[in-house]
């Protein structure tokens, strides 16, 4: 009772996503993981506002296309020089929304789900930044960097940043709509599987061993 | 809401069938459903005796074998839809998925193919030959209709073209007794304004009198119209069942040079006959037809009007291929046009001559021309034989002169010199019998790689003119030669397999890979010739003459060796396949149609491309075993 009155300061959708909480499945079979990606003004976390997001949701390493969300967001910054990297323009064709709606959607999308993401720190700083905009307190899902990950199959003492590109390459994903925010989630989406079919090959894997400071590789 | 990945998806399903048939919504509808999988090489997509997975596949990168336990059957790649079999008889699954290599692989609900096969007529009905055809050799003898399911499927109107029509005849032909008086029969003939009258004998035909027979030999006074009919009558008669096509019809009546032919009951001269079929109800179906070319090229003078005549040809060709016309057919019209054309021009060159012929000879017609499979214009291939005389220098240098003619002609006409001058007019090639003779034995005794060469092109000849025995007796001393030296054959079938079929690149076909020609694919030297030169080698092992057409080879071998009827039977198809591949190509870029750019091909064609290879790679290895070739390597 007393953990419902704390959150009743919280609008619906956000007691709604924090309930989501409430049931976990920790099984890598069932649970829900969404590959995401956001388009941004620029890499200052304090300063710098999401364009767009995209997103795809596997469930037992099967990418389904249906548990997709796309969104592109009405920001008053605006940065040519990334408008040449992610093509965005202030004004253009397509239907945008407020930073809040798009914040509210995104979370009644993702849910308890893990999200995954190319150096995802990164990316939910972002989203954090907007939701204290907003009043509200941080993303609470876990979340898998396939940037490390990549590390858990080769030397996770290696401290080289790889690109998403030169994973891409690495694994041999056909790159398409590179530095759109759902192109690049689908990318993550691909390598996300690819990369845990491998940690497969080695030994039983666990939900567990997917996040960072486990060293599965080397067991 | 856009949705990128989706639009990415619909991107790639547009380019292969069936999506291709789709509408951009339908197709949208499906791309936003898709399920990506990742199997990593070795592992499987689904297993025999597994319970149905509810979709089908279509391979995005990768390759997907399916196997039968063991035996590879099938080898999708990227395009490839998989898995429908099970989903449409909604039963286990009855054969192994495995993936070959790393592969994505798109995941469709069956839902939503319920949506496609209910909406989308020409969707389903590929859907359905390909589930028909999935895990056997969609060429082969049983699975003939299912195959060529598809091609009725999708092309539906053929039928509307007049050539395969079920010839429409007269049902109620004239008749008379064979010792009705020739005055008697042609009143009747008269009476019911007919130009011809068959005589039958207890209701079967056994002879035919027209018009023509009336002219030469009544009105000339060589019969007298008292005399019975039987004395003129053209006997016996071609026959044929009722349900004849036109252009069965067509053929048959330039073959026999005859204008009518019989209908029987069963379409032999030992039943009823009931009805008869004029040339003229055929120029009645169409105008612009085969016969009416062929009596054109019978009166023309000059070798430019042939020339035109020939471009005519070439446009009927065209017309059959885009009609699916079957591929027996057309090149049977084609190459009686194209014999016909070298008969006039030899007609017309004989004219020429201000010598008088020395003795007499045969021209032949060598290569595919002789086998009677060419249906562009390609190189001429020819030579001549004359009949063994005293002065042979004289008769040499007239029939060098009258061949230079005929070669010169020919060009005009369009089919080109040919660079190696494998021609008449070549003192090589012009030679009398026993010159030839010698010739032969020389090749098939002392056997090079030259020689071989030569053997494929001058023992698929065809006498196009002239004096037969002469060519019968080159054949003789060609099977007198082999029979003395039989390690010769042993020689040509390893020639046969100098060119493997490239089975190995079932992602990428064996391409060029220099000159002019880098990255396309050589459908004559790697596909079309594997089949017409093991053809020749197993048709002379078994000594057999003047068969010269592959597909007829063929034909022979399997009512000669049962057991491999089936081999042989897939051998015609994937050669009928090629031929018509290399014509469309060929019609499409005004060449040869040898080389094939493969980028232009459709996912459909590729795949019919790639299903011929099995019945090359199976022919050579029978080869390989027939005629001890492993030691010869």
């Amino acid at each position: 009772m007393n953990w419902f009155n704390r959150n009743s300061k919280y609008p619906v959708f956000y007691r709604t996503y924090l309930n989501s909480f409430k049931h976990k499945k920790k099984d890598l079979e069932t649970v829900r993981f969404v590959a995401f990606d956001t388009e941004t003004t620029g890499l200052n976390i304090n300063e710098d506002k999401i364009l767009s997001i995209g997103t795809v949701g596997i469930i037992n390493f099967k990418i389904h296309i249906s548990d997709t969300f796309e969104c592109y967001l009405i920001q008053d910054t605006f940065n040519t020089e990334t408008v040449k990297i992610h093509g965005l323009l202030k004004t253009g064709h397509i239907t945008k929304v407020e930073e809040t709606k798009a914040i509210e959607d995104f979370l009644n999308y993702i849910g308890n789900a893990i999200l995954v993401a190319h150096h995802a720190a990164f990316d939910i700083a972002m989203i954090n930044a907007a939701l204290k905009r907003m009043n509200l307190p941080k993303l609470k899902n876990k979340a898998i960097d396939t940037g490390h990950l990549y590390k858990k199959i080769t030397n996770p003492k290696d401290n080289k940043h790889y690109s998403l590109d030169e994973l891409s390459k690495i694994f041999n994903i056909t790159m398409h709509d590179r530095h759109t925010a759902s192109g690049d989630a689908y990318i993550t989406a691909l390598l996300f599987v690819k990369i845990v079919a491998k940690l497969k090959e080695k030994e039983n894997l666990s939900l567990n061993d997917l996040f960072a400071n486990k060293r599965i590789g080397l067991l | 809401m856009k949705n990128t990945i989706a639009e990415r998806i619909l991107d790639f399903l547009k380019h292969f069938p069936p999506f291709d048939t789709l509408s951009a919504e339908e197709l949208f509808a499906i791309s936003k459903e898709v399920v990506v999988l990742h199997f990593e090489k070795e592992q499987y997509i689904f297993q025999q005796g597994n319970t149905l997975n509810d979709c089908f596949y279509v391979v995005k990168d990768g390759a997907i074998g399916i196997y039968n336990d063991k035996t590879l059957v099938d080898q999708c790649d990227e395009g490839d839809v998989f898995g429908l079999r099970a989903l449409i008889r909604k039963d286990n699954y009855l054969l192994n998925a495995k993936a070959i290599e790393e592969s994505i692989v798109y995941a469709i609900s069956s839902k939503l193919l319920e949506k496609i096969i209910i909406n989308n007529t020409e969707a389903s009905q590929f859907l359905i030959a390909s589930f028909a055809t999935n895990t056997r050799n969609p060429y082969s003898e049983e699975d003939k209709g299912t195959l060529f399911a598809y091609e009725t499927f999708t092309h539906k109107n053929n039928s509307d073209f007049t050539e395969i029509q079920s010839a429409s005849f007269s049902k109620n032909p004239i008749t008379c007794k064979s010792h009705t008086k020739i005055k008697d029969a042609a009143l009747v003939m008269s009476q019911n304004k007919v130009g011809s009258i068959v005589i039958t004998n207890n209701k079967q035909p056994v002879g035919i009198i027209t018009d023509k027979d009336l002219r030469y030999k009544i009105a000339t006074g060589l019969y007298n119209i008292i005399d019975e009919v039987e004395s003129i009558m053209s006997t016996p008669v071609i026959t044929f069942p009722p349900n004849i096509t036109v252009a069965e019809a067509q053929i048959a009546m330039l073959k026999h040079e005859i204008s009518h032919l019989c209908i029987t009951k069963d379409g032999t001269v030992n039943s009823e006959l009931i009805g008869i079929l004029s040339e003229h109800d055929i120029i009645v179906i169409h105008g612009n037809n085969p016969s009416v070319l062929i009596k054109e090229i019978k009166h023309a003078t000059t070798a430019i009007r042939l020339h035109e005549i020939r471009e005519k040809a070439h446009h009927l060709l065209s017309n059959y291929i885009s009609q699916h016309i079957p591929i027996s057919f057309v090149t049977n019209i084609i190459s009686a046009i194209n014999e016909a054309i070298t008969k006039r021009i030899i007609h017309l060159s004989i004219a020429e001559m201000s010598e008088t012929q020395p003795t007499t000879f045969a021209w032949l017609a060598l290569g595919s021309q002789g086998r009677k499979e060419q249906l562009l214009l390609t190189d001429q291939d020819n030579a001549l034989v004359y009949e063994d005389a005293e002065h042979n220098a004289e008769v040499k240098a007239y029939f060098l002169k009258l061949a230079k003619a005929i070669n010169d002609k020919l060009n005009t006409v369009g089919f080109e010199f040919c660079p190696a001058e494998m021609m008449g007019s070549n003192p090589k090639w012009c030679l009398s019998v026993s010159e030839w003779k010698k010739q032969f034995q020389d090749w098939i005794i002392h056997p090079d790689e030259d020689k071989i060469m030569l053997c494929n092109i001058f023992f698929d000849f065809d006498n196009v003119y002239g004096n037969h025995q002469l060519v019968d007796d080159m054949s003789e001393s060609i099977f007198d030669a082999i029979d003395h030296y039989e390690i010769f054959l042993n020689f040509m079938a390893q020639n046969a397999l100098k060119n493997p079929p490239p089975l190995s690149f079932f992602r990428n076909f064996l391409v060029e890979d220099s000159g002019e020609h880098k990255n396309q694919f050589d459908i004559k030297a790697r596909a079309i010739m594997p089949l017409v030169d093991a053809a020749r080698v197993l048709i002379l092992s078994k000594n057999i003459k003047n068969i010269t057409n592959t597909i007829d080879r063929y034909q022979k071998l399997a009512n000669l060796e049962p057991q491999n009827k089936h081999l042989y039977e897939t051998c015609i198809n994937a050669f009928k396949i090629l031929l018509h591949s290399r014509t469309q190509q060929g019609l499409k870029n005004n060449d040869s149609g040898r080389f094939i750019d493969l980028n232009h091909l459709s996912k459909a064609d590729r795949l019919k491309l790639k299903s011929c290879f099995k019945p090359i790679k199976n022919i050579q290895e029978l080869l390989l075993v027939r005629f001890n070739l492993s030691q010869f390597m």
